[in-house]
């Protein structure tokens, strides 16, 4: 190896150490929208479903429907976030975007979102408090499409293995005491998901709530409470260690073990819970004192992005109308598994599936994130909460400490 | 006309040149340089410049403005950010995240390079022994490098999981008490170093490995002769001559450990509570990371990880001065 080469190669190193730096902090990819030409562009986070699924085939029919031919693309839900701020940006919006419900908040503080007014939709059969997560200062950016929340599943084998009666467990005390039966008996007890992102403070938030706390004081006492049932149930070894780092997918693996008596879950999961090799049951979390613990609601809202061309709202409105409409709304969330923001349409899924029962009174309980005039609050008072579930739960501060040092990074983020 | 008005600015040149060259006749005669075979160079040079500006210049400009505005989610998407001079990079450096990312990123980068450079080493002077199956060995080692990031790093944390995991059960069957790997403060880093470490071993011994073969033999037969044991012979051949190819390992494999984000990612996604955030994971967790992007503060981070980067890069090239000066 010659000098005059290990010269050009320390140099184009140096290049390198600049290009590979700045690429990975700045990247940034850029969707083109097909424009014009009939074609209407539509984005949701639901990449697990194929051009040859229901709802694909739902959104083309709406697009015939219509006299547009509709161009879908399906993201993974954090990604779908950054894709469309940078695609307002850039003023290539789709025509309509499928997007989760405490992102509306932020896409609308962006100006990225047309209103209903606006683009003329009808909202007014939808449940007030679903659609409460879509509203910000008395307007409304989208339409509900679906809701979900979180229950917990239970092991019916297992209970009865460990003589536990499900019916006996109404509050905080006696799940812990079920749990306890559980681990006399030689099995695990509860799983959920506490990681480090959004997916944690969702999952955290039903105790949170269920303990009476709100999310404008994190260092409450009745916050404390909260996490100190999470805590405990930890260290007593009631829940695994794993917690921590668990997605609700890896939780779901661990219940679906057959493993577990108890496992906090959405309704999304459903599909998966009819797959198990257990007898399973669905009831609702449990308030502090008793009662159904209200739940954050999940799910999606469907919205038409602000375009460059207003024309195109009119297809787009006839695109959003057919896909909330009545029977489509009940296609959609029945596909989805979710549970429709649409009282009428509730019935319908009842009635045709009495499991859904107890999701219908979970979504009835449950309260938007980004509601109580959150808004883009929000997103700056949750990651607090996760890392202070997570600063707990791995023993790095007590619940007490560990919720007052969030309740001052909210405090200084939000002001 | 264009070809007309080329040839007689051509001919001026020319003159002008006959000119200067009457002026100072000793003069070593001029390189031959035409107009056109300017052009020529910069045409070729064109598609390289234009794709180092497009790819490399602007994502870097851009990044760099991100810092020096007071990005919302507003004023990123209709624009009109305000400038806010250093301020993001003032909130970054006083923010409590600040100190431990930049000490993990220090312990993550220097542990992982000095592992995979060791292990890396040894393997490369292993494999230079050639045995039977050493190249069938040597291929079987390249596997970490093959694989997808999503796949290795998802591996890994089934691998440590607290629960369920293969290594806690191993641990289980000679009587150790489960450690938590991914969700203990205490063990998150070294479990990412560990993670990070085995990936990187293939990339050391590949190119230690090349550069072993460029040592001449007759080196070697030489020293032996002499009576060099093989201690003496590593020491005092194959470790000075090796030096070159060291360094620039070292200077890539710490680029690469730098930016290291995914691997984290994946597995403990920097936490629990900051235990294993690195600078690149903090970038990534104030830009995306959350609901409500921080885009200001988080190009802030990737900056300061491009200097630190590039701090490394100029401390290659002084090495490498110094070499040729010797």
């Amino acid at each position: 190896m010659t000098r005059s080469s290990l010269r050009v190669r320390a140099v184009s190193a140096a290049l390198l150490a600049l290009a590979i730096a700045g690429t990975a902090s700045a990247c940034s990819s850029k969707e083109t929208t097909t424009e014009g030409g009939g074609t209407y562009t539509i984005w949701d986070p639901y990449p697990q479903f194929t051009d040859d699924s229901d709802w694909v085939r739902l959104l083309k029919e709406c697009g015939t429907s219509a006299g547009v031919s509709v161009e879908r693309t399906g993201y993974d839900t954090t990604d779908l976030t950054n894709k469309a701020l940078l695609a307002a940006q850039q003023g290539n919006s789709p025509d309509v975007l499928v997007i989760d419900n405490p992102v509306i908040s932020t896409l609308a503080e962006a100006g990225a979102l047309t209103t209903t007014d606006e683009t003329d939709l009808d909202v007014s059969a939808m449940e007030p408090h679903l659609l409460g997560a879509g509203q910000r200062d008395g307007r409304t950016y989208g339409v509900p499409i679906g809701a979900n929340t979180l229950a917990l599943y239970y092991n019916k084998d297992l209970l009865a293995e460990a003589g536990v009666d499900i019916s006996t467990v109404t509050d905080w005390s006696s799940l812990t005491a079920a749990l306890v039966k559980v681990k006399a008996a030689g099995k695990k007890g509860i799983t959920f998901s506490a990681i480090g992102t959004e997916e944690g403070s969702f999952q955290f938030l039903p105790w949170f709530w269920g303990a009476g706390a709100q999310l404008t004081a994190l260092d409450s006492p009745q916050a404390v409470s909260a996490l100190t049932l999470w805590t405990d149930w930890l260290t007593a070894g009631h829940a695994p260690n794993s917690v921590i780092n668990n997605t609700q997918t890896t939780s779901w693996q661990e219940f679906a073990s057959g493993d577990y008596a108890f496992g906090e879950n959405g309704t999304w999961q459903l599909a998966n819970a009819a797959k198990l090799s257990f007898e399973y049951g669905i009831i609702p979390i449990p308030a502090r004192a008793g009662g159904t613990a209200p739940a954050p609601t999940g799910g999606e809202f469907i919205s038409i992005p602000v375009q460059g061309d207003t024309g195109r709202y009119a297809a787009s409105r006839q695109l959003v109308a057919c896909l909330t409409s009545g029977d489509n709304l009940l296609t959609t969330d029945t596909t989805l598994s979710y549970i429709a923001p649409v009282a009428a349409v509730q019935e319908q899924q009842v009635a045709a599936n009495a499991e859904l029962g107890v999701w219908v009174d979970a979504v009835k309980a449950a309260k938007g994130r980004t509601g109580d005039d959150l808004g883009t609050r929000y997103p700056r008072i949750s990651e607090p909460l996760w890392t202070a579930v997570q600063s707990a739960l791995s023993g790095a501060r007590t619940p007490p400490e560990a919720l007052s040092a969030a309740q001052r990074a909210a405090d200084s983020a939000t002001n | 006309m264009g070809s007309h008005l080329a040839r007689t600015s051509r001919s001026v040149a020319v003159r002008e040149r006959d000119a200067a060259a009457r002026a100072t006749p000793p003069a070593p005669p001029p390189r031959r340089r035409t107009g056109g075979a300017g052009w020529a160079a910069w045409a070729f040079l064109a598609p390289v410049a234009g794709y180092l500006l497009a790819f490399y210049a602007y994502p870097l400009y851009r990044n760099v403005e991100l810092s020096l505005r007071e990005y919302t989610v507003r004023s990123f998407v209709q624009g009109g950010a305000p400038f806010a001079g250093l301020d993001n990079y003032r909130q970054v450096l006083a923010a409590p995240t600040f100190v431990p990312a930049l000490w993990h990123t220090a312990v993550f980068t220097v542990a992982s390079l000095l592992c995979q450079f060791a292990i890396g080493l040894a393997l490369a002077l292993f494999f230079h022994r050639h045995f039977p199956l050493s190249r069938t060995l040597r291929a079987l080692f390249l596997v970490p490098w093959l694989l997808p990031l999503i796949v290795s790093a998802s591996t890994w944390s089934w691998l440590l999981n607290s629960e369920a995991g293969l290594v806690n059960a191993a641990l289980a069957a000679v009587g150790v008490e489960p450690v938590n790997w991914l969700t203990s403060p205490r063990w998150s880093l070294l479990s990412v170093i560990i993670a990070n470490v085995w990936i990187g071993i293939p990339f050391n011994l590949v190119v230690l490995y090349s550069g072993l073969q460029a040592i001449p033999r007759p080196l070697y037969e030489a020293a032996a002769l002499d009576g060099a044991s093989g201690w003496q012979r590593f020491r005092w051949i194959t470790w000075p001559l090796l030096r070159p190819v060291s360094a620039i390992t070292l200077l890539l494999g710490l680029i690469y450990t730098l930016k290291v984000f995914d691997l984290i990612w994946i597995m403990t996604r920097g936490g629990p509570t900051d235990s294993s955030t690195t600078l690149a994971t903090w970038s990534y967790r104030l830009g995306f990371g959350n609901l409500l992007p921080e885009f200001g503060p988080g190009a802030a981070v990737g900056n300061l990880l491009i200097l630190l980067a590039v701090g490394a890069g100029a401390v290659y090239i002084g090495f490498e001065r110094r070499q040729r000066l010797r």
